[in-house]
Formats: structure tokens, C-alpha cells, sequence
């Protein structure tokens, strides 16, 4: 029996920031004082706020350690874990209050979330499925199956208004009856782990914390629709959520959850792991399925639907990772509780993974209805250096850019496509002011171009034209007319692309000339770029007043291209300087200027 | 059959359910554009160009794959339409090699076609960076040039699909998406067999056969040698769709006086050959069942077919007939026998073959197909390179007068005709195995159970004492299914018919392109073997073992099927080879 | 994995384990003093046997901790019990089987063990 448990983040954020030497020398200084057989190390996944990571949190105290480092252990373990003293130096400085610590779901952060998909994540240890059973694991599974009817249990996901979250939002319970409806001697339930967006981690997250709600939800779904056999689709780039999700589908094998007879109740079901070797297309359902039937991953035309004809030409479904991780806790506290959370149309939560200019990066689960600004100053802790907020990209690739005067919509998934992005899988990426947006829509569409399968002419070639355009724009090299094709270009392939990535490829360059027309202008028609990032549109300059001659900017000059006698104003030579920035950065003066 | 009710530009319309809306389409005389549709091989939806408006739908639909359904209204032809296909032609010529004056498929182009049809002027519309290839000329038989390819993947639906060999696919990926092979290898470094049935579905001019027109030009205009040709049993079926006659015109005689025109010194039929590989393959069968021999006996007609096995059945090369094809037979018997009565030196002749395949490039070259010490067969050409070499000519085509191939090796039986259709093999075989076992003619001789274009046929036949059962495939899938059968015991046959190309030599590699707007709506495989039927139900020689010639053959030189000569003539080896040369 | 009790059963006896996680649940919190002096007269066996009865009864809302020196070391090992709306009642030279009556007693059944407290060992 422990007395106290130390919780360390084994999330991939926290492990990139060395999470693993953490446990290490905690494992090490527990040892020397004696300690291993009273406070127990647990590897969680991630707790959300990855940009103070390494985390760890020591309970019953719940004192919540931040960017700790080996060398606190040591103190860490005399101090707190032997002696009972928080070493509050060393703590998230926002749980500190006078003599006490905050728990974190007080903090900012955590408040204004709700965690339903996340909810074991941080919490448990994800390769032990005892601790999963301990918070109601498999409870979900064991009544549907000895007490509900499949078609009960579709009306039950159905009822609360559950839509996927992958991306698009079609309703899971509607999609779960199709292929129910559907006779035939085998059916399959899909998982698309197949993440993405750039920027975007949530389901890698949700497998790494808690892999087992999404082997128990795939049970659920299998019951429902007829099917014995799931398959995982991962991208083999997830190598710490592969592992996980492998060592609990051993352990739901060992305890019975997988397999034949399960709960005794005559079901079977059994799961089995896909890696995809990380191009964005496979997470593309038709795609998907391809790639799993063991081809090249490229979309197929629809209809026939996969509820109909997916995986081996059988019935089939296909839910998201997120998903997939609302359905026990749906059958367990009901569909009522689940609709009573969220917006009209949009139930439930949603998890973002928030990026980009601002404090507090991570992972965050808040009830639909929540406005950007909530997530973004509250939770998010506003944008660092007191710059200003310009824009929101939600959705990835196919997404859009929501400018700050959309900063108090609520968010779901109708009101997203309402101003011109989509909800997407969760990827949340803040711009500040220093962004520049053509710039952006360059950056999206070039992830497009990259990652278009080459299958259809709209996304193949369309895809690649559009970016061109985009790039002479960026270089001062585009005319007026330049836009009127863009545009044109990105209504033809939203009409004419074979799959639901190549139809909203062009959804960044729509949205940014929709809401940033005036800076697509300033780019077109002066030449400049307003928010200082296009390289060809910029130029340093020495300003004589303030310069003093101290030769300090020439002599970083990487290329040369900075003369100027001593103690006299320097000048760049223009037909040299490569914008490196160099010279700007090392003046102590401010002499020197870009515009 | 289920009808539904559609609506098309508003002219009501009831169509059986689970039609395209490209079928629906043009049952109401409405003809939408498709490139990358082919009917059961690619129904892929990739090229968009066949897309049409759905009222109520978001985005425009591919109509070769979106199945009616009903009160559904469709527009074929509105502006959204017309300006989507429009882009979407000149996205894909905004990187395409657009030298179509010197591209061997000018005015047999699908996508030239296509851009006259929708008016494109702009030849720099979204003009950008183009991608560039090297050709690929490794193969006997072929080259590929991924500058002219536009990615409709039809080329690599056939090779996995019907042939189950699946050399070709996509690589890489988004804009610098290319057909290739695998590892980026040579086509020469992979197991591709050579039937060419991937130049034969592309609709622009990426993939060719090599061209040996050239060197049956030069071997003409040297005074020196004497040069004879042969014509395969289904070019007569087919040429004639060079010069715009109706899929299935049997020209015969035209292509004799064509050939005769063009200047070779002696117009023969490889239909000759054909019945003296019945001699011989009849022989051998009724050899291997009398004595024990390996069973079941496969046709080794199609050279295509032969480098399937040794790359991909090694274990079943025993399998094998030892006959050589029947342009091999013909080529040797022309350098022995022949030149032997005409007083020809061997090395003086140029031998050339018109054959429906491209596989016949890569089987000239063999070994153990050289029976007077020199190659029995030295250029042979498809039926399309024939038909440039008889426009180069000037030759008026379709108004030749007919006239007959020269004697003795122009004399040929039915049998031999219908060697050119799937099954026809089989039937020939049987019409004379039957009568060297039994002693007595065969009631009937049209063996109707091994006709028609199935993939895979199959029949139980009595013959004497003897139950035969036989199986005939076409296309290397379908052969696939039957060898696989054989091995694992399922199917016990006595003799197998294959043939590389699906329905036979009619469908060859070389034969002549037919865009698929053809190809979707006829089947060519049918039209084409009919006009060998029908030839074969009008003659009086039907039999191999009756044609005269052939009896002389035997009578002056071969002394009798299976003999020592005819061995040493007439047959050949097979060894099993790697699959990847890297 | 046969029934849905076997499950339940399951569930509960994990739950014990991994009830410390829960801050918030907490409401009665027990804290052993385990500074130098309170580990050198025994604390650590007190404070293992806290945790050990707090788990096996299953008491969700306890919360065992432990402290630095309280500034009493002739009295260690020292336990505090805070319980919401009450005053503090500290223990003194506590050993293991002492905390588990504290446990049942105090915990379980709300009577402080008045002979443990500091008060009846001062006099």
C-alpha cells in the first residue's frame, strides 16, 4: 500500500521535454531514501498544459510540479516526499496561496475546462487497465452488453446528440445505424488515429492517457452494428500511444474484454492494429480503409458509403479517436446528461490542442458553446509579449482563419462553418499581430500540396496552382487579376476534388482573403507586407540618426553586405543583404528597421 | 428489372436501378466526356472531367461512378459544368507535354479530342511548374513517357486488375504523383510480362509499343534479302478499325494485297503455323495421357502467358506444351523447310510477323527458337504498327481489292483462324485430338462450351474411352484462378488453354486503341472473335491434320507429329525466372 | 471477465488503491509528522499503517499526508486529524497499532481516541 502516489506525464510533450530521466531519478532518489515501497511513481498521460512541461503531481497533496528538472528531484524527494514539505518554490506558481495549495482544477487553465474525453488523462496510469476499471472502466461495455439491446444502444448515442470529432461532425449515433442496417456475414469497426493536422496531438493524447476507453467504445460500437472485428488505424509516427494502445488491448485480452464470450453474454469482438506510415490523406475514411485493406492510401469515390461497402467492401464504421472516448461515460450517465452539455446542435466537448502565439500551449476540453476568447485569454493565458490578437486557424488544412472580431462566437460546429472555417479535429493555432496572413494561407496550402495523394486533377494539379499563385503574391510579383484566379481556382477545386481534404484544401486561402482582403491587397498592389514576414517585400534599413558606428551590425553581417566607417552611420548594401535579420538583432541602438 | 425515374437537363427518364449517371446518361443520347473511366477495371472517379450537377448536392459528382437514385435531377451541361471540365482540361495540359504533332497518338488522343471538343485556346492557362520525366525505354516491348501521362491509373487498373501482374502504379505523391514502378526500377527490372495491354487503354500517347515499323522498311528496300511476312489468325479481325471500318470487319483480303503492296516477297498466314501447332500440341496431349505424361497440359501459344509462368509458376513449367508458338513454328519451318525448296539461304531472309501483341517482341529474342541456326522469326510488328506502315505507304486501305495469301504456307484451316479468340485453342485441338484417339469424326465441330469471353471456361468432354476435362483462361488474373485451382488439388484438368490478353489475341497489346468511350459501351472481345467464327462455319477445311499443306509439310520434312525433326524444329524449353533483375 | 459483478467487485477493491488521487473528495485529512526526529521515533511504520486501513475500509475522503517537525519532538511520532467544521486533534507517540484503532475509532466512527491525544499525554 502506497502512501502517496507521484504522477509523471508521459505524454509525448513531456517526454520531448525529458519526462523519462524525470521518473529515472525520481525512481533513483526514492530508492536511496528508502522510499519505494511507500510512494508509487505513476506515468500518465498528458494533463493538458504542455508548455510547462515536464509535469508532475504529487498526491494526496495534489501539489502540481512544473518544468521540473532532474537535478529538483533530489529536493523533491527529502523535502516533500520524506518530510512532507512542498517545496512550493518549485510548484506551478498558480496554485501557491498563502499557506495552502490550489488545486489545479482551480487554476485558470483548468477551470473554465471539462474534461469528458480527457478525463482519465493525467489521471491514471494508461499501461495498467486495473487503474481504468477503477474509474468505472468497462462498466460501459458490460451493460450494454447484458442489459441493452444494439438497437438500444443506438438510440441512446443518438439521443445525445454525439457528432464526430474528427472533423466534419456527422452525427455517431446516424452513422452507427447504417451500418446496422446492413446485413452481412462480417462488419468492422474502424478507429481513425490517423491525426493529421499540423498542430494537432489531441488524439495521440487521448491513446497515450487512456487507451482503454477507446478499446471499451469500440466494443460498444461492434455490439451495436453487428461487427467482431475493430482495427486501429495509427499513424506509426505515434510511437508512445502505439505501445500503450498495444499493451491494453493485451491486458483487455487477458481480462476478457476482448476475445470471444464476452461478460459471458456470447459476443465477440476482437481488435488489431493498423500503423499508417503518417500521410495526412489516410485520415480520410475511404482512404483509410484503403490503406488498411493493405493499398496505396487513396480515397474512393462515395457512394457507395463505407456504412454500406467500407473496409474489405463489408460494412463498416468509422469513428475518430475523440469519439470514440465520449461513449462509455454516454452510456453510463446517459444520453441526458451528455446532451445537456454544449449548444443546440453541438453536444457535449471538445478538445483542442491549443498552439501558436500564446502562454499556455497544451491540451484543453471545453463544452461546446465556449467562445474563442474564453479559450484563448482565459485559459489559454492570453497572447505572450502584450501582443495583439489577429486570428484563429481551427480545422487544420481545411479549416479557416477566424479574425478577432469573431472572438465571441461560441464555438461549434455550425457556427464555425458560419464564418468561414470548421471545427476540424481540434488543432487551435493563435496568430498575434506579427502574423502575416498571406503568409499563413501560403503555409496551409503548401501542407495541402505536399499531402494531396495525387488522385484527383482538382487537388493533384489545382492544389499546386493555387500555391503558386499565392507565392508570387507573397513576392510582390502577383496583379489584381492574380486574386480574381485564386479565387477562382479555389471554388473549382471545392466543386470538383474527389475527397472531403481536396474539396476544403482551399478553405485557408478563402478565409484570409475573406476576412485579411486588405492585406492580400497591400501585398498585390504596394508591394508590402503590413505584418513585416514576406522576406521579398521587406528590407532592413540603418537608421543615421540613431546609429553610432559601433561596427557591431557589419561584423554579423553573415554575407558582407554592411559597410560603414567607425564611429560614422553604416548602410546596407541592398543587392547584398539576404533579411536574415542578423544586424537588427545584435544593435543596441535600435538603429536599424524593417519595412 | 428495377426502374427508377431521374430527371437529366429536365427530360424525364426511368432507368434500371443502380445505373451510373454516365449510363442513365446516354440511354438519353447525352454523351458525358470520361478519361480516367474504364467499365469494371478503373471506376476510380479520379480525372473529374465527367462530373455533372445534382440538384442538392454540395459539390459537382463524378457521373461514371454515382449511381442514380430516385426523383434525382441531374444537369449535364450547365455553366458550373462546362467551366469545371473546361479547368479541369487545362489544369491537366498545364502539365502536359504538348508536343502532340510528334506524339504517335495525334488523332487517337483522348484528351486532344476532348480539348478541341471544349474549345481550350489558351495554351498557358494556369501555366506553372511542370513536372519532368525520363522515358522509360528499358523493355523489349515498350517504353513509358510519364511527360504525356495525365494519371487516370488506367494503365495500372489493367496490369493488377486483369493481369494480376501489377508492375505499374502511382508513386510519389501529390503533384509529383507519377506512374512507375516499384523502387522507381526499370520496367525491364520488374516482372512485367509484356502484353502490352496497358498501351491499349491509354487514352493519350504516355505508353507506346517500341516501334519496328523502321526496320520492316529497311529490310524492304534492301534488294539483297528476300522478305517474307506472316499475319497472325485475328489481325484480319481487326486492322480494318485502322482505317475506320466497323469493330469486327473480317479483312482478310485486304490485308493480303495491303501486305502484297507494301512489297514483301511472299504473303503468308500465320494460320498455317496454327494448325501445325495443332499437330503437334494434339500429339503431345494425347502422348501425356497415354503415357502417363504431366498433366494437365497448357497451351504455350502466348508468349505473354509464358513469361507469366516462369516468373510466377516456376513450378509449373512441366506443365508446359513444348510447342513453340505458332510464329515460331512458322518462322522455323519458313528458314528450314522452305528456304531448303525455294533454294533460299537462311541468312538472307528477313522473316516478319504481324502479331496482336507486344510479348512477340520479347519472344523473338528467346533462346532455343533458332531451329536453322539462325532466329527463326527476326521483326515482328502489332497490327497498329503494320497500319502506319500501310498509310506511310499511301495505300488506299479500304478500297484493296481482296486477294488470297501466297501458297503453300497462305493455305490454312478453320481451326487456325479461330486460333485468334479465346477458347479457340482448345476447340482446335479438340477437333483433331479427337480424331487421332477416337479414329472417327466428332459429331459436331463446334465445341460451343469453350467459346464466348468469360474469363474462365470450363467443360467435361467424352472422347472415347477418355473423360476430358479442359479449362480455358483468358487475361493472367483469370489464369491465376485456374493454375491456383490446379495446385491446390480443387480442379483436376487435362488440358488448360491460356492466353495472356483477356479474350484472347483479338484483345492483344498490339491491337488497334480504341478510346473508352468505345471500349466502355461494345465489347470489343466478342465483335472481334465473331468475325473469326464466322469465317471458320463458312470453310470446307476446318481441321488442322486436314489441310493439305500441312500434310505435304509432314509428308516432305516433319515425317510426323512428334517426331525427331519436329522436335528438333518445332519445340522449345522454358526456365523459371527471377521476378526483380536489381 | 464473466459478469458484470466480477467487474464491480473488481472496481471497488481498485478504487482503494488509487482513492489518494482524488484532492478534491477529501475532506478529512491526516497528516504524520515526518521530519528527522518523528522518522527516527517511528513515523514512517504510523504513517504506512494510515494509508494501509485508510485504503482497506475504503474512507474516499481521507486524505493521509505528512509533515515537517510540529515543534514537538519529545511527543514523536505526532499525527494530526483535521476534520471540517472541527478542531484539530493531534496525537502523540503514535505507533502503528495505535492508528489503526485511530482509524476505526476516530476516522470511522467520529470519537477521538482521547487517550492517544497530546492532552492526555501531557498531564
Amino acid at each position: 500500500m502506497y502512501r502517496s502516489h507521484v504522477l509523471v506525464c508521459g505524454g509525448t510533450g513531456c517526454t520531448s521535454s525529458g519526462s523519462a530521466q524525470i521518473i529515472d531519478t525520481l525512481e533513483k532518489e526514492l530508492k536511496r531514501n528508502g522510499l519505494e515501497n511507500e510512494i508509487k511513481v505513476i506515468k500518465t498521460g498528458c494533463f493538458g498544459l504542455c508548455a510547462l512541461g515536464p509535469i508532475m503531481v504529487v498526491y494526496p497533496e495534489g501539489a502540481f510540479y512544473s518544468m521540473v528538472r532532474p537535478e529538483d528531484i533530489p529536493e523533491i524527494v527529502s523535502e516533500h516526499l520524506l518530510k512532507g514539505r512542498i517545496v512550493t518554490r518549485l510548484l506551478y506558481q498558480e496554485t501557491v496561496e498563502a499557506d495552502t495549495i490550489k488545486s489545479l482544477n482551480h487554476t485558470d487553465f483548468y477551470r473554465k475546462q471539462m474534461r469528458v474525453a480527457l478525463k482519465n488523462c493525467g489521471v491514471i496510469d494508461p499501461e495498467n487497465i486495473n487503474e481504468y476499471i477503477a474509474y468505472d472502466g468497462y462498466q460501459a461495455l458490460g451493460k450494454v452488453l447484458t442489459e441493452m439491446a444494439p438497437a438500444e444502444v443506438i438510440e441512446e448515442i443518438k439521443k445525445s446528440g454525439l457528432r464526430g470529432r474528427g472533423g466534419a461532425g456527422f452525427p455517431t449515433g446516424l452513422k452507427w445505424s447504417f451500418a446496422a442496417k446492413y446485413e452481412d456475414d462480417q462488419k468492422y469497426v474502424c478507429c481513425n488515429a490517423d491525426e493529421g493536422d499540423p498542430g494537432a496531438f489531441m488524439d495521440r493524447s487521448i491513446l497515450e492517457g487512456d487507451p482503454n476507453v477507446v478499446i471499451e467504445a469500440m466494443a460498444i460500437a461492434g455490439y451495436a452494428i453487428g461487427a467482431s472485428q475493430g482495427y486501429v488505424y495509427i499513424r506509426a509516427e505515434y510511437p508512445i500511444a502505439v505501445k500503450r494502445l498495444t499493451i491494453a488491448i493485451n491486458e483487455a485480452r487477458e481480462m476478457g474484454f476482448l476475445g470471444k464470450d464476452i461478460f459471458g453474454t456470447g459476443f465477440d469482438f476482437d481488435l488489431d492494429i493498423r500503423l499508417g506510415a503518417g500521410a495526412f490523406v489516410c485520415g480520410e475514411e475511404t482512404a483509410l480503409m484503403t490503406s488498411i485493406e493493405g493499398h496505396r492510401g487513396e480515397p474512393r469515390p462515395r457512394p457507395p458509403f463505407p456504412a454500406e461497402k467500407g473496409l474489405f467492401q463489408k460494412p463498416s464504421v468509422l469513428n475518430n479517436v475523440e469519439t470514440y472516448a465520449n461513449i462509455p461515460q454516454i452510456i453510463l450517465k446517459g444520453a441526458d446528461w451528455f446532451n445537456q452539455i454544449g449548444t443546440e446542435k453541438s453536444k457535449g466537448t471538445k478538445v483542442f490542442a491549443l498552439g501558436g502565439k500564446i502562454n499556455n500551449t497544451g491540451l484543453v476540453e471545453v463544452p461546446m458553446g465556449t467562445t474563442l476568447r474564453t479559450i484563448v485569454e482565459e485559459i489559454g493565458g492570453g497572447i505572450p509579449g502584450g501582443k495583439k490578437f489577429k486570428a484563429a486557424q481551427t480545422g487544420g488544412p481545411s479549416g479557416g482563419c477566424i479574425p478577432a472580431e469573431h472572438l465571441d462566437v461560441p464555438i461549434d460546429y455550425d457556427n464555425l462553418l458560419a464564418i468561414g472555417s470548421m471545427m476540424g479535429s481540434g488543432g487551435l493555432i493563435v496568430m498575434d499581430e506579427d502574423t502575416c496572413m498571406v503568409d499563413i494561407a501560403k503555409f496551409f496550402l503548401e501542407f495541402t500540396v505536399d499531402e494531396s495523394c495525387g488522385k484527383c486533377t482538382p487537388c493533384r494539379i489545382g492544389t499546386k496552382r493555387m500555391y503558386e499563385i499565392l507565392d508570387k503574391i507573397s513576392k510582390g510579383k502577383a496583379h489584381v487579376e492574380d486574386l480574381d484566379r485564386l479565387d477562382k481556382l479555389a471554388q473549382y477545386i471545392k466543386d470538383n476534388a474527389l475527397c472531403g481534404l481536396g474539396q476544403t484544401a482551399p478553405n485557408p486561402v478563402l478565409s484570409t482573403i475573406r476576412y485579411f482582403r486588405d492585406e492580400y491587397l497591400a501585398h498585390i498592389v504596394d508591394k508590402r507586407c503590413p505584418a513585416g514576414v514576406c522576406k521579398e517585400l521587406m528590407n532592413y534599413y540603418i537608421d543615421e540618426q540613431k546609429c553610432k558606428g559601433c561596427t557591431l551590425c557589419a561584423r554579423n553581417c553573415p554575407v558582407g553586405a554592411i559597410s560603414g566607417n567607425i564611429k560614422e552611420p553604416h548602410i546596407i548594401d541592398r543587392s547584398k543583404c539576404i533579411k536574415c535579420g542578423a544586424c537588427m538583432e545584435k544593435c543596441k541602438f535600435g538603429a536599424i528597421e524593417k519595412h | 428489372m428495377e426502374m427508377v425515374n431521374i430527371k437529366i437537363n429536365g427530360l424525364p427518364l426511368s432507368v434500371p436501378k443502380g445505373s451510373t449517371i454516365l449510363e442513365a446518361a446516354r440511354q438519353a443520347g447525352i454523351e458525358i466526356p470520361t478519361l480516367c473511366f474504364l467499365r469494371d477495371i478503373n471506376e476510380i472517379g479520379a480525372c473529374r472531367i465527367c462530373v455533372v450537377e445534382v440538384k442538392g448536392a454540395r459539390s459537382l459528382v463524378a457521373s461514371c461512378v454515382y449511381p442514380v437514385n430516385e426523383g434525382m435531377e441531374v444537369f449535364t451541361n450547365s455553366a458550373r459544368v462546362q467551366e469545371s471540365r473546361k479547368t479541369t482540361l487545362e489544369l491537366i495540359l498545364s502539365d502536359h507535354e504538348k508536343n502532340c504533332l510528334f506524339c504517335v497518338r495525334s488523332g487517337n488522343c483522348e484528351l486532344q479530342k476532348l480539348a478541341q471538343e471544349y474549345g481550350l485556346s489558351d495554351p498557358t492557362a494556369w501555366a506553372g511548374e511542370t513536372n519532368r520525366y525520363e522515358i522509360d525505354d528499358s523493355a523489349t516491348h515498350m517504353w513509358r513517357n510519364n511527360n504525356k501521362c495525365i494519371l487516370c491509373r488506367r494503365c495500372a487498373a489493367v496490369c493488377e486488375k486483369n493481369q494480376a501482374v501489377g508492375v505499374i502504379g502511382a508513386n510519389d505523391r501529390g503533384f509529383k504523383t507519377h506512374i512507375g514502378c516499384a523502387f522507381e526500377l526499370d520496367l525491364a527490372q520488374t516482372p512485367c510480362v509484356s502484353c502490352g495491354q496497358c498501351i491499349t487503354v491509354c487514352p493519350v500517347g504516355a505508353i507506346g509499343e517500341k516501334d519496328d515499323g523502321p526496320k520492316v522498311t529497311a529490310a524492304l528496300r534492301d534488294p539483297e534479302k528476300y522478305v517474307v511476312v506472316q499475319a497472325a489468325p485475328s489481325i484480319r479481325a481487326t486492322l480494318g478499325e485502322e482505317f475506320g471500318l466497323p469493330v469486327g470487319s473480317n479483312v482478310e483480303g485486304k490485308m493480303a494485297a495491303a501486305l502484297r503492296r507494301l512489297g514483301f516477297d511472299k504473303v503468308f498466314d500465320t494460320d498455317f503455323g496454327a494448325d501445325l501447332t495443332i499437330m503437334e500440341e494434339a500429339n503431345e496431349l494425347v502422348e501425356r495421357v497415354q503415357n502417363g505424361g504431366k498433366l494437365p497440359m497448357i497451351t504455350s501459344c502466348s508468349p505473354g502467358w509464358i513469361n507469366f509462368c516462369e516468373m510466377y509458376y516456376p513450378d509449373m513449367l512441366d506443365n508446359l506444351s513444348s510447342c513453340k508458338s505458332p510464329q515460331q513454328m512458322f518462322g522455323a519451318v519458313i528458314k528450314t523447310w522452305y528456304a531448303k525448296k525455294e533454294n533460299l539461304d537462311p541468312k538472307n531472309i528477313v522473316s516478319v510477323s504481324v502479331m496482336p501483341c507486344t510479348a512477340k517482341k520479347y519472344e523473338i529474342g528467346r533462346e532455343d527458337q533458332s531451329a536453322a541456326g539462325v532466329p527463326d522469326l527476326d521483326i515482328t510488328i502489332t497490327t497498329r504498327e503494320l497500319a502506319r506502315l500501310i498509310r506511310a505507304a499511301g495505300i488506299d486501305f479500304a478500297n484493296l481489292p481482296d486477294e488470297e495469301f501466297d501458297t503453300p504456307l497462305g493455305i490454312a484451316s478453320g481451326a487456325g483462324h479461330i486460333f485468334g479468340a479465346t477458347g479457340g485453342v482448345m476447340e482446335a485441338a479438340l477437333r483433331t485430338a479427337y480424331e487421332t484417339i477416337t479414329g472417327e469424326k466428332a459429331g459436331s465441330l463446334e465445341w460451343k462450351e469453350v467459346r464466348g469471353t468469360e474469363g474462365v471456361k470450363e467443360a467435361s468432354y467424352k472422347v472415347g474411352a477418355l473423360t476430358v476435362n479442359v479449362a480455358v483462361a483468358s487475361g493472367l488474373s483469370n489464369a491465376r484462378k485456374v493454375l491456383d485451382a490446379v495446385k491446390s488439388g480443387e480442379k483436376d484438368y487435362t488440358f488448360i488453354e491460356i492466353m495472356a490478353c483477356p479474350g484472347g489475341c483479338v484483345n492483344g497489346g498490339g491491337q488497334p486503341i480504341q478510346p473508352a468511350s468505345v471500349r466502355n459501351f461494345t465489347d470489343l472481345k466478342a465483335l472481334r472473335a465473331k468475325a473469326l467464327y464466322e469465317e471458320d462455319a463458312g470453310m470446307d477445311l476446318r481441321k488442322s491434320h486436314e489441310n493439305p499443306a500441312i500434310q505435304e509439310l509432314y509428308r516432305d520434312f516433319l515425317e510426323k507429329p512428334g517426331s525427331h525433326v519436329a522436335h528438333e524444329v518445332l519445340h522449345t524449353s522454358y526456365k523459371a525466372r527471377k521476378r526483380y533483375t536489381v | 471477465m464473466k459478469s458484470l459483478a466480477e467487474l464491480q467487485a473488481l472496481r471497488d477493491k481498485m478504487k482503494s488503491s488509487i482513492g489518494i488521487r482524488d484532492d478534491d473528495q477529501a475532506s478529512i485529512r491526516v497528516v504524520v509528522g515526518m521530519a528527522t526526529c518523528g522518522i527516527a521515533a517511528g513515523a514512517r511504520p504510523v504513517l504506512a499503517a494510515f494509508t494501509e486501513e485508510v485504503a482497506k475500509r475504503q474512507l474516499n475522503n481521507v486524505a493521509v499526508g505528512q509533515t515537517g517537525c510540529i515543534g514537538i519532538c519529545q511527543y514523536e511520532p505526532v499525527v494530526e486529524v483535521f476534520m471540517p467544521g472541527q478542531e484539530k486533534v493531534t496525537y502523540v507517540k503514535m505507533t502503528a497499532e495505535k492508528a489503526a484503532r485511530v482509524v476505526s475509532d476516530h476516522l470511522v466512527n467520529g470519537n477521538v481516541v482521547t487517550e492517544y491525544t497530546i492532552g492526555a499525554n501531557a498531564k
